[in-house]
């Protein structure tokens, strides 16, 4: 059976066909770079995603830092993991890739900082204006 | 009045990268105006992942990739000025600004590089009928409340336009928590990528209402209601198509224009398609002297594309700056059946050093199509391409012999 689908890793956007018997994946074609093969793959046997979120942040320039995935996660497991991320209150300052929860939800992946925050000493905007 | 070889306007991903390419050209008297109080423009909002797969071969947040040029920048000599907003430029690049420290000054440039973005339509330029109640927002600014500040702006939303900033904010809003009721798009196809669309709507089951249009908006303090209608051909909404949906928040992702507020000020002359500057293969604007790049000259899709875009602009600023650039404006590059508009929109083949890319958009989506470049009648170049959407932009590369003799101008054009 052919599966029309279109890659998701890079903005490119490329459109895969992807040649499907049961759940094995025979052929893939459409693809200009070999991410677009192991993303066939993924999405026809265990869809994953890159998770990005924000956790609360003190005495940063703003009062949210921006998080990541180490690397993409199931599917199926973004909304626990947006309830371990909602837990989390860190202190400026935080250096980017910096680890904020480790293995979350023993899924192997950790929850990095996707950017740094200096600690800011005067006029801090907690939201309040 | 303070001199300066190149002011830059805007401190986000064009007006960084143009000036960490004129550093590269050993220009290093340059200063970038930033209104916002940190670099990196809009990029500090979009925390979501997939920037920098072209630039640094990873797939990076929004803030990571902005990191990544400050952190260079910080390694040259180029100076920022934050807090400070450009109110005046002149046709002889004189640059009139006001901060908080140093009040109102003026200095002269040699050169200008315009990189001050674009800003979201509003719901004033789509005149959508019904109350006006609060709850309505541009998509970007519910996502600056988000994740910038901490506040999520409804509990139940529905999206006007499928430009990407409404998609992923429709995901977004639903990780925190939301209810996305749906996304209308008046087209008969989306506007945004087809990897926002499966990623943000299909994987949350978030339905895509294309041809449809918001008719009724019902709420006195706050949205309490929409309705949405199917449209024809003319974009007309069609009797007895209503859907209603019970929803707090209307976002609107109904398309960017360029900044130019300045630029029109000074009369450069911009583009009726692009709505930013007209410029020619060196990015240069009408006006001599000043340039223009990133999404101040034409919506992009990707921020690696304005990188890229205002790297060349820097080489060509640094040429211009040691007067290496013919200033004579050369032909015409311009739009033909089926394409909405190119960038370059004038070319001087001279100043061409190794090839000359030419970005486009097409009118509307097509399968196994073949794109034309001609020159009157004569045929420059054929390409193939596979898939053309609207939202996605295209380019066309011409070597310098494919130009060198040209005779009426380049039109780019879809081949029947």
């Amino acid at each position: 059976m052919k599966q029309e689908m279109i890659c998701i890793t890079c903005p490119m956007s490329c459109h895969l066909l992807i040649e499907v018997e049961g759940k094995q994946v025979i052929e893939v074609t459409g693809n200009a770079c070999p991410r677009g093969k192991e993303y066939a793959i993924n999405e026809i046997t265990s869809p994953v995603r890159v998770l990005t979120s924000t956790v609360i942040i003190e005495n940063a320039l703003y009062p949210r830092l921006p998080v990541i995935t180490s690397k993409p996660i199931p599917k199926d497991k973004m909304m626990d993991v947006m309830r371990e991320i909602d837990k989390i209150k860190v202190q400026a300052p935080i250096n980017v890739k910096d680890v904020i929860i480790q293995d979350v939800c023993s899924l192997g992946v950790d929850i990095l900082a996707s950017r740094s925050m200096n600690k800011m000493e005067h006029e801090v905007n907690d939201g309040k204006y | 009045m303070r001199k300066i070889k190149c002011v830059i306007i805007g401190g986000g991903s064009a007006g960084l990268s143009a000036a960490l390419s004129l550093v590269k050209q050993g220009i290093e008297d340059i200063l970038i105006l930033e209104r916002d109080q940190e670099l990196g423009g809009i990029l500090n909002q979009c925390i979501h992942n997939g920037f920098g797969l072209h630039t640094f071969n990873e797939e990076l947040s929004g803030p990571s990739y902005a990191e990544r040029y400050i952190q260079m920048l910080e390694t040259t000599k180029v100076k920022v000025l934050l807090n400070t907003m450009v109110i005046k430029i002149t046709q002889d690049r004189i640059i009139e600004y006001t901060n908080p420290n140093e009040g109102y000054v003026q200095i002269q440039a040699d050169s200008i590089i315009l990189a001050m973005g674009c800003r979201e339509r509003t719901r004033g330029a789509i005149s959508i009928p019904g109350y006006r109640p609060a709850g309505i927002w541009t998509a970007g600014t519910a996502q600056r409340y988000l994740n910038l500040e901490g506040y999520l702006c409804g509990k139940r939303v529905f999206i006007l336009g499928s430009g990407d900033i409404g998609l992923i904010m429709a995901r977004r809003m639903t990780l925190e928590g939301a209810i996305v009721c749906g996304v209308a798009e008046l087209q008969p196809y989306s506007n945004g990528l087809p990897r926002n669309i499966k990623q943000c709507l299909e994987d949350f089951n978030i339905p895509l209402y294309l041809s449809h249009t918001i008719t009724d908006i019902k709420g006195i303090d706050r949205v309490e209601q929409i309705t949405i209608n199917q449209v024809n051909s003319k974009f007309e909404p069609i009797e007895n198509t209503e859907k209603v949906f019970d929803v707090d928040t209307v976002l609107l992702s109904v398309g960017l224009i360029p900044e130019n507020a300045l630029s029109e000020e000074i009369e450069i002359k911009i583009h009726s398609k692009t709505k930013g500057p007209l410029v020619n293969e060196s990015y240069m604007t009408s006006v001599p002297g000043i340039f223009a790049c990133g999404n101040v000259l034409h919506v992009h899709d990707l921020v690696d594309f304005v990188s890229h875009e205002a790297s060349k602009t820097g080489l060509a600023v640094a040429r211009y700056l040691t007067h290496d650039l013919d200033m004579d404006c050369g032909y015409p590059c311009s739009s033909g059946q089926g394409i909405g508009y190119v960038v370059p929109m004038q070319v001087q083949p001279k100043n061409i050093e190794i090839n000359l890319e030419i970005l486009f958009r097409v009118n509307k989506p097509s399968k196994d199509t073949t794109i034309l470049v001609k020159d009157g009648q004569r045929i420059i170049k054929e390409v193939k391409k596979r898939h053309l959407n609207p939202s996605e932009m295209e380019k066309i590369i011409l070597t310098k012999d494919e130009i060198s003799n040209i005779t009426e101008g380049i039109q780019v054009e879809v081949a029947q």
